[in-house]
Order: structure tokens, then C-alpha cells, then sequence
């Protein structure tokens, strides 16, 4: 069957099955639809979990991330997953015990302040709206790229069906589509991954592949062989490190604090039924995050290795060592036409050369053997999962796999997000702020109401994206790390920590790191605004943007410890609720009515 | 509960926790990051081993790390009688 029509029915059948799902899993109460009645079994929530949580970034651009940068990319393995672990230890138990229904609700009530609810509201409207304009262009993307329609029809395809879902069923709806969405954009990476890992070591398990020799009888490690023919044409070493040291070890702490903070993964630890579910969901969760993340680095080795021996397919400076420009492959064509692959044939000898032509010692090699610079100009590194099916030569219904792999990354964990947005408007801003008289039935609908609208400003920003859209991911898990992170952490083990702390901690936390990006990125990303150069040479003692978070929670931890403990102790009922909050017993179903 | 009770679990739960998240340390800033070309040194298959701690063994120690916390965890709410019913 034609790869288009096989591609169209695979999407739509996923659909079909999503839309089925929010017929039958409608919400009636505001506890079923901000944390599905917290009647959702550990396992099943560990599987939302991991869909919730894995984004069209970690299906479509991690590998790619890590077949051009290497070893360095790590950061991104342990920051993404070593997040749960704080995430288990410090927060989900307790704050399940605390039995609300947001975020924003817990600090509010624990710092005994409705400014600092509001600040919180502010924070997680802020990270989750950033955060959520990039799952709108990924699914506007797959569906370009794959179906063919207009990036504009996809985009609103996508929101149609999170609208119905989302607006029904809230967290309930959400959860059972997630649950379904994991097993199809797990199912759609593994796949590629062993049939390549097959193809290249003879083992189908890509994480032991990755770890193999190659199948080609020369009995040469993959790993080794990778690192030999990209420094065979200049470029550095894939297992070695190039950047500082000191930046690495605090970006992937960032990551992992702004993980653990980030609040559409807390409230899905609201939804089960116990605390000790709520512990061993975190465990589910990195379970299923675990399955794609530890299959990644060898998509990533794999797909590149793929990508250099179809260029440089004979000894390097020989004669005929490069790929002929006539001869290319199909998905050569394909992805030059997508705009993300560019040759250029900079020495007109009608051949493909790809190569480090910025490095020093390679230089000569190439001048001998007639190389004008780097002719592969532009190599997306979007494409290496995208295109790794056809690279492999899979058959199309791999590729039609991919396809509703990709959307349903970006669906569920766009289905989050919306929803802690929604239900931080309805229930802490409109219920818990503006109007407290309001009853359940018109919560239920104010949240409804909530959702819709932020599915239309999402959808807004997906079609218009800010010129900073690229930009704001470092400062979602920045404002996670810095103020979101260390409030709940000391919320609930230090008892000490009053209102006037709390406060001052999250603004200097927040202040401090918003000061740090937007002095590399430009103030409120306004271009041209920027007052130092954002590279390495640039950063403070080499730190990036990106890997401030981890400083800007010790500030908050510093700052909110300091005022704390010269102001007055909290008062006694607020004591009393973080040692309950402490201990498992008592814990009940949704408490707030 | 009395309150000596609740003090007495919130240490071991500490002490628990403080284990827990060492191993955690050491898994990936200690030997991903900081030793990592002390590591790279020793080679296990085609792995080097710093190399494989930063993007495969951290990982597979973080999922063992949360079910022995959470285990750990369950068996110390009954011996203070802190659990749920």
C-alpha cells in the first residue's frame, strides 16, 4: 500500500481510539476532572506518566540531539530522568497526603498567603504555556511532513481532538488517552530502534547494540567505529566531552530540579489512590520513561553512524570515497525537499563531501583531496528519528508508525500542560482568589470554559510562534528550578519556613534567573536587547542559561532560610499541617469538598 | 501517634532519603560527569564505562533507587504504624 493512504489510516485509527476514549471517560465532578477522581491504579498512572511527560522533544529531537553532540547530550538522559527520583523522595508522597487539587493550592495554603499562590500561578502559567506552543508546532509538523496537508490544518486537527478529550474528561479523559498514547509512541520508537540495531550489530536489543561490535564480520566495537570515521573526517570524538565541566554537572541538576517542579508531572501523582501509590507510580513512570530514554542513545549513535558511511562511502581523500550527488537516496531527496537537508556543492566535483571544516588539523587533508569546506550546509537534526526508517530501508508501515508516534507525543503531553493551566485558573485563581462563592457545578464549568481557552491561545501561539519560542525552554525548567522546586521541597521538610521566607525566596529565585537568561537572550527576549554574547566565552565562570536554575534554587533555598529564620515562626496550625503531611495514615480520597 | 513516634519515623525516612539520593548522586554527576575519564579508562563490551554510566547505567539505577525507596518505605510506615489502612 501506498505510504501516504497507510499513513493516513495509522493516524486516523489512533484517533478514532482517542476519541472513543473521551466518550467513555467524561467527567462529572471537579475532583474527576482535576485529578480523575484519584481512582487511577499506580501502574496506569505511571504509563500517563511517561506519556505526559515525554514530549514531541523527547521523541522527535532527543536522538538527533544525541547523534550530533555525543557524549555531551548526557545531560539531557540524566537531567530528564533523574528528575523522578527527587521527584519520589521530596515531593509526590506528600503532597498526595496533602490530598488538593494544584499546586498553587498547596503553597498557598502551606506559606498561609494567597500572594504566594498567585506568584506560583504565575510561574506554572508561564513554564506550561511556553512549554505547550512547542507541542503545537510538533504536531503542525507531522502532519506536514507526513500527510501533506498545510501546517495549518494539522494544527487545528491536533486541537480539535485535545478539545474534545480535554474539555469532557479533564484529567480523567486525559489520563486514559495518555494511557493509549504511550503505547503507541513506545511502540512506534522501539520498532525503528531494533530493526537498525539488528541491521548494524546483529542485536536486537538497541541497548545492548549500542554496547556491541559490528555486524559487518570486522569485529570493530560500534561505539569505537563511530569515533574513528567522525575523527577520520575531522570532527571531535562522539564519546569525548568538549564542553566545561562545571556547566554540564549544573545543567543536568537544572534539569532534574525543574523536572521534580514542573507541575503538570506533579499533579499526576494527585490522581492515585494511596501514598504508597504515589511512590511507586514515580517508579512506573521512570520505568516507562526509562524504556525510551536508554533506547535514544542508540537511535542516536546508530543514525549517525548511518548518516556518514551513506556519504563517505570509501576511504577518506580517496578518489572515490564520496557519495556521488547523482547517486542519492530516496530519503536524501525527500528531506532536501522538507528544507531541513542542504547540499551544496562547493567544489563542483559533483560529489558529496561531509566533513569538520572548521578543524584545524584536518585542514590539510582536505586541501590535498580538493575540499572547498562542508557541503552537507544544513543537516536538521529533527530528522534523525524521522528519518531513520527510511534510512534503514523499513517497510512503510514502520513509517506510518513513526508518524502517530510523533503526534502522540505531542498530544499527551499537550493535554497536560493545558490541564494544569486550565484547572489553575478555575480552581486558584477563579474559586480560591476571585470568586470563593462559586459551587461545584459552576467550577466544573469554569474549568471547561478555562480549557477551551487555553487550548485557543495555545493553538494562537502555535500558528504565531514569538520569535523566542526556541528560547523559552530554558526558561520553563529555570522558573520549575528556581521557584516552584524549592517551595514545595521546604514546605515540607522544613517546618520552620514562614509566609514572609517563602515569598522572598520564590522572587529572588525567580528574579535571579530570569535576570541571568534574559542578560544572554535579551531582556524579555526582545531581540538586540542582549547585554553579553551568549557563548561559552560569555557565560559567567562558563555557565549557560540554561544550567542557572540550579543556582537560582540556591538562592531561593539561601534567601527564604535567611528571612525565616529572623521573622517569626509559622503559626501553630500550620505546623501541625506539615507534620501531617509527613506521615502516610489519614489519607483519604479527594478532600476538598 | 505520639509525637516521638512521628519524630522517631521522620529520621529514618531522612536517613532513608539521604541514602537514596547519594546513590543517586554518585550514578550520574560522580561518575557520568565528574569521573567520567577516570571511567572511560576501563571498557565493558564496547562500552566505555563512564561513558555508559552517563547515558544507560544512571538510568537503570534510578528505576531500581525509587522501587527500593518505595519498598523501604511502605515496610517503615507498618514498623511505626504510620500506614494507611
Amino acid at each position: 500500500m501506498e505510504l501516504q493512504t497507510l499513513t493516513y489510516i495509522v493516524v486516523g485509527l489512533t484517533f478514532v481510539l482517542y476519541i472513543g476514549i473521551a466518550i467513555w471517560a467524561r467527567a462529572s465532578t471537579t475532583s474527576e476532572f482535576y485529578v480523575a477522581g484519584k481512582g487511577i491504579h499506580p501502574v496506569a498512572n505511571g504509563m500517563a506518566t511517561a506519556a505526559d511527560w515525554m514530549s514531541a522533544a523527547s521523541f522527535i529531537s532527543m536522538a538527533g540531539l544525541i547523534a550530533f553532540k555525543g557524549y555531551d547530550a548526557s545531560v539531557y538522559l540524566m537531567g530528564w530522568t533523574g528528575g523522578y527520583v527527587l521527584l519520589a523522595m521530596l515531593l509526590a508522597p506528600y503532597l498526595r497526603k496533602y490530598g488538593k487539587f494544584t499546586v498553587p493550592e498547596f503553597i498557598g495554603d502551606r506559606f498561609y498567603s494567597k500572594t504566594a499562590r498567585i506568584v506560583a500561578v504565575i510561574c506554572l502559567i508561564v513554564a506550561s504555556l511556553t512549554y505547550v506552543i512547542g507541542q503545537m508546532k510538533g504536531i503542525g509538523v507531522a502532519f506536514s511532513r507526513f500527510l501533506e496537508v498545510p501546517f495549518e490544518a494539522g494544527l487545528f486537527a491536533g486541537m480539535a481532538i485535545v478539545f474534545i478529550y480535554a474539555v469532557l474528561g479533564g484529567m480523567k479523559g486525559v489520563t486514559y488517552t495518555q494511557i493509549a498514547q504511550y503505547c503507541v509512541l513506545i511502540f512506534a520508537y522501539t520498532v525503528p530502534a531494533v530493526f537498525i540495531s539488528l541491521q548494524l550489530t546483529g542485536n536486537p536489543i538497541p541497548q545492548l547494540g549500542l554496547g556491541s561490535t559490528m555486524a559487518d564480520g570486522s569485529g570493530v566495537y560500534l561505539l569505537d567505529k563511530l569515533d574513528l570515521v567522525l575523527g577520520d573526517l575531522g570532527f571531535a570524538a562522539y564519546t569525548d566531552q568538549k564542553g566545561g565541566t562545571l556547566n554540564m554537572f549544573l545543567l543536568t541538576l537544572s534539569l532534574m530540579i525543574g523536572t521534580a517542579g514542573l507541575p503538570h508531572v506533579i499533579i499526576r501523582f494527585f490522581t492515585v489512590p494511596k501514598v504508597r501509590d504515589a511512590r511507586s507510580s514515580a517508579g512506573w513512570a521512570l520505568v516507562f520513561i526509562a524504556i525510551l530514554y536508554t533506547t535514544a542513545p542508540a537511535v542516536g549513535a546508530m543514525a549517525r553512524l548511518n548518516l556518514m558511511n551513506t556519504v563517505q562511502i570509501g576511504e577518506v581523500a580517496s578518489a572515490e570515497g564520496n557519495l556521488a550527488y547523482a547517486d542519492k537516496p530516496d530519503w536524501f531527496t525527500n528531506w532536501e525537499k522538507t528544507g531541513l537537508l542542504k547540499y551544496e556543492d562547493k567544489n563542483g566535483d559533483g560529489k558529496i563531501q561531509y566533513y569538520n571544516d572548521k578543524s584545524a588539523s584536518f585542514k590539510d587533508t582536505a586541501d590535498k583531496a580538493g575540499w572547498k569546506g562542508n557541503e552537507m550546509v544544513k543537516v536538521d537534526r529533527d530528522i534523525m528519528v524521522l528519518a531513520n526508517p527510511e534510512i534503514a530501508n523499513l517497510p512503510n508501515w514502520v513509517i506510518a508508525l513513526v508518524a502517530a508516534g510523533g503526534i502522540a507525543a505531542a498530544l499527551s503531553t499537550a493535554a497536560g500542560l493545558l490541564l494544569a493551566i486550565a484547572s489553575s485558573i478555575s480552581h486558584d485563581l477563579m474559586k480560591g482568589v476571585f470568586k470563593p462563592e462559586i459551587n461545584e457545578k459552576q467550577e466544573l464549568l469554569y474549568s471547561r470554559v478555562a480549557m477551551a481557552g487555553a487550548i485557543l491561545v495555545a493553538g494562537y501561539f502555535g500558528l504565531n510562534p514569538p520569535g523566542f519560542a526556541a528560547q523559552v525552554v530554558a526558561l520553563a525548567f529555570g522558573l520549575a528550578a528556581s521557584s516552584i522546586f524549592p517551595a514545595l521541597m521546604m514546605g515540607i521538610f522544613v517546618k520552620r519556613i514562614n509566609n514572609k521566607g517563602a515569598i522572598a525566596g520564590m522572587l529572588a529565585g525567580l528574579g535571579s534567573t530570569l535576570i541571568y537568561i534574559f542578560m544572554y537572550k535579551g531582556w524579555f527576549f526582545i531581540p538586540g536587547t542582549a547585554m553579553v554574547a551568549d557563548n561559552a566565552s560569555g557565560w559567567l565562570m562558563g555557565i549557560s542559561p540554561g544550567a542557572f536554575g540550579a543556582v537560582g534554587a540556591l538562592i531561593n533555598f539561601t534567601v527564604a532560610y535567611g528571612v525565616s529564620s529572623v521573622t517569626e515562626e509559622p503559626p501553630e496550625h500550620i505546623q501541625h499541617l506539615v507534620e501531617n503531611i509527613r506521615v502516610p495514615a489519614g489519607a483519604g480520597g479527594a478532600s476538598d469538598h | 501517634m505520639s509525637s516521638d513516634n512521628a519524630k522517631a519515623y521522620w529520621k529514618a525516612n531522612l536517613r532513608l532519603v539521604l541514602g537514596c539520593l547519594a546513590v543517586w548522586f554518585v550514578v550520574s554527576f560522580l561518575f557520568g560527569i565528574l569521573l567520567v575519564d577516570v571511567l572511560n579508562t576501563i571498557q565493558i563490551g564496547g562500552y566505555k564505562l563512564g561513558f555508559w554510566f552517563a547515558q544507560q547505567g544512571s538510568i537503570y539505577t534510578f528505576v531500581v533507587l525509587v522501587f527500593f525507596y518505595a519498598s523501604k518505605m511502605n515496610k517503615l510506615d507498618r514498623k511505626f504504624g504510620v500506614h494507611e489502612d
